[in-house]
């Protein structure tokens, strides 16, 4: 293979070429043989680089400078600064734009990007981008370099925790899987990602869709796979075809495939799209799917590694856990486990939501507060509100209030706080929540997702959503605390899987963290964050209201009554809390008490 | 009866077309199901014969799989279907005024279809799409940031 100092990527779109890139493509050339360069610098054409728009323009590697607006009346000059003097040729260098991305912002100061390195950077529908960046290295490494155990071993070393949540170390997992008799035997890929509000792994499915894939080639090869299986939930359909596209370029390049890269491993990859059931994201209950059966979980052990998918030995892990896996094999477990803390290492990619300044993506090393996640990388809470509770884990997880804030995030410290890992949805939560609310919210998410096979999770909790909305109702008991307790114990206790295990506890962390709040709904008949409808009663303000009729005219109910330039008053028997009054209300003279 | 023939007909057009496409067996079935979901707009009675045929499958197995899943519907839906994302993100952004915007707009709750048989509503799980939310869909068209004050305007847009 023949090596250059310097790559040239010229874009050849249309709109480059109509604007004369073929004339600076041949201009460079014959300046590159005038000037003795052309054994040096190879060129190359290329597409998509930067929009076309300030055509004709071109990329120089390994600097990564990108020149724009360029005649071939300007090559001359741009040869001699860049590749004879080796200056960057400011005046022709373009202004990187600088695009909105909602979902994902550059990295803050205290943001490490691992798995969602490439997402955004590069493009997903093209696996030479991916290649660019060191892809599919590490899988050359694994099958020319190490045997399967040695990758096992090197998993181990690094420290990788499942991140789906659980956080089971991913290479005792591959370990058992490869121990286990029986064949053949499948890999499979957790793409459920059903936790309302997080969405990384979407994000790393649509943005960089090689690295998962790769990650899951090498995990076949550690345990001696040859199938494999990528379970998305059919509420994303980018992702689907965005992975469709990568399987069949990987096939093409020989990457997947009999014989891949020519040595003696096969290996491929079907994605299998779901129908919309969250209890799939459970590992049993997605065997189930991809089989065609009802998507119910059944009891563990047997465990998927040893009796899996058709009832063969299979691993299953979800997407950010493979897409880790290239990068542990390429840069090594100690770079890997250099990062995190002492049981939880490397990153963990988080959806920050709610109220807080900057929502989205982001990446972190285990071990930040949730201050700094809060604080620093969050920007801290929206219109200069007051922080109330932060969500980790989703919506089985559990809600901590302000004291908690100084935690370390790994997952025992967060399974010690009463709250969990999970797959990384952060809902952060300022004063005007009602932590009740948030409750019954979330049980009336778990109760709707039960699967309905096993008694204490489809019965327990409709039962703990009709106390809640009781409650919210202004028509809580001074029993219901003992009884939601009890009904917590027993379905925490008694379900047959994470989901039903996990319900819970949102009630849990809000009755342990904010019990005054519940106490506010059942004793005074009061909601503190003045959420809860029925527990609320609009008041027009004598004093302040000009008596304009604003608010008469507007009320949907005609629950208002006044004379013109007379304080006006609000029937708390008709109205209907609906809130157009202090919308239309010019004079802030309406409150809620 | 010559519009009951013609429905049948395409009923068992889109069947066949789906089990040829994937391939006659028990592990394809949600995929088989998805497709006829998507071409007929929901699995009518005639699809489960069809299917149970054609796979040697029980009726009442592929009925119990479909009903399972949340997207599969076994009743027919409206022209347009409007999906609304009722997690918590959505929610606390001002989901809830949102749906309740909705609900007003069509005069319909959960899961039902407009008389005219022009609307459905459902909620949907969690689209990711968080970082805009509320969000909502109707068929294939995304809108986030959705306030209430634009309900109207949107919907519109699909008479």
């Amino acid at each position: 293979m023949k090596f250059y100092r310097s790559h040239v990527l010229v874009c050849v779109d249309p709109e480059c070429l109509k604007k004369g890139a073929h004339e600076v493509m041949d201009a460079l050339q014959d300046e590159l043989v005038a000037q003795g360069l052309i054994e040096e610098v190879q060129v190359l054409e290329t597409s998509r680089i930067g929009g076309c728009d300030q055509g004709p323009e071109l990329m120089v590697y390994p600097e990564g400078v990108h020149y724009s607006n360029l005649t071939a009346d300007d090559i001359a000059f741009l040869v001699e600064e860049h590749f004879l003097k080796g200056r960057i040729a400011q005046k022709f260098v373009t202004e990187e734009k600088a695009f909105a991305d909602e979902e994902l912002s550059a990295p803050t100061a205290k943001e490490i990007r691992v798995v969602l390195r490439n997402c955004g950077k590069i493009d997903p529908e093209n696996i030479e981008d991916y290649i660019a960046e060191d892809g599919y290295q590490a899988l050359g490494k694994v099958l020319f370099e190490s045997t399967p155990e040695q990758v096992i071993d090197e998993v181990l070393k690094s420290g990788l925790r499942g991140r789906g949540g659980a956080g089971f170390p991913t290479g005792k997992k591959w370990q058992f899987a490869r121990a286990s008799q029986g064949s053949p035997k499948y890999v499979i890929c957790n793409a459920d990602e059903g936790d309302p509000g997080a969405f990384m792994n979407r994000r790393v499915l649509e943005g960089d869709p090689h690295s998962v894939i790769e990650g899951m080639i090498i995990a076949a090869y550690a345990i001696g796979a040859n199938q494999g299986y990528i379970y998305c939930r059919a509420e994303y359909p980018i992702a689907v075809k965005t992975l469709r596209i990568a399987i069949d370029q990987a096939r093409n390049l020989g990457l997947l495939g009999k014989n891949i890269l020519g040595s003696d491993f096969s290996f491929d990859l079907e994605v299998r799209m779901g129908a919309g059931a969250f209890v799939c994201g459970e590992e049993t209950a997605l065997m189930a799917s991809i089989e065609g059966q009802r998507g119910e979980p059944r009891p563990r052990p047997p465990f998927p590694a040893v009796k899996g998918l058709f009832a063969k030995p299979s691993n299953i892990n979800n997407v950010e856990t493979y897409a880790n896996i290239p990068q542990i094999i390429f840069r090594g477990a100690e770079w890997f486990a250099g990062m995190g803390t002492e049981k939880s290492k490397g990153t963990k990619t988080f959806a920050l939501a709610g109220d807080v300044q900057h929502t989205g993506l982001i990446e972190i090393p285990f071990g930040l507060t949730l201050r700094e996640i809060v604080y620093d990388v969050g920007g801290g809470i929206k219109d200069g509100k007051k922080f109330k509770a932060i969500q980790t884990g989703g919506p089985m997880g559990g809600c901590l209030p302000e004291s908690y804030l100084d935690l370390p995030v790994d997952y025992e410290a967060l399974t010690q706080a009463g709250s969990m890992m999970g797959s990384g949805g952060l809902v952060i939560m300022d004063e005007d929540t009602c932590m009740v609310d948030i409750a019954r919210f979330f049980m009336d998410f778990t109760q709707d997702e039960s699967c309905g096979k096993c008694t204490p999770c489809r019965v327990g909790t409709r039962r703990i959503l009709e106390i809640l909305e009781r409650i919210c109702a202004g028509k809580g008991q001074p029993e219901d605390l003992d009884t939601l307790e009890y009904l917590c114990a027993q379905i925490k206790e008694d379900s047959l899987c994470g989901l039903g295990q996990g319900a819970p506890t949102p009630v849990i962390s809000t009755l342990k963290h904010f019990r005054k709040e519940y106490e506010a709904h059942i004793l005074e008949k009061r909601c503190p964050a003045k959420v809860c409808k029925p527990l609320i009663r609009y008041e027009i303000i004598d004093g302040i209201c000009t008596g304009c009729t604003v608010c008469a005219r507007n009320c949907p109910v005609n629950a208002i009554s006044g004379e013109r330039r007379t304080t006006h008053v609000i029937d708390p028997d008709v109205c209907i809390r609906c809130g157009i009054c202090m919308q239309v209300c010019n004079f802030n003279a309406i409150v809620i008490n | 009866m010559q519009g009951n023939d013609k429905d049948g007909a395409l009923v068992k057009e889109a069947v066949h077309a789906a089990v040829e496409h994937f391939g006659s067996s028990q592990d394809e079935l949600i995929p088989i199901l998805n497709e006829i979901n998507r071409t007929i707009g929901y699995i009518p009675g005639e699809a489960f014969d069809e299917l149970s045929s054609l796979l040697r499958v029980p009726r009442s197995q592929l009925f119990s799989v479909a009903s399972f899943y949340r997207m599969l519907s076994t009743k027919p839906r409206g022209k347009h279907v409007i999906q609304f994302c009722e997690s918590a993100p959505c929610h606390v952004v001002g989901g809830r005024e949102v749906w309740q915007a909705i609900k007003d707009f069509l005069k319909i709750e959960e899961d039902e279809t407009t008389p005219d048989g022009h609307w459905t509503l459902v909620t949907t799980s969690c689209l990711g799409l968080c970082s805009v939310g509320p969000v909502m869909v109707v068929d294939d068209d995304i809108y986030g940031n959705v306030d209430p004050a634009q309900v109207a305007n949107i919907l519109e847009k699909y008479r």
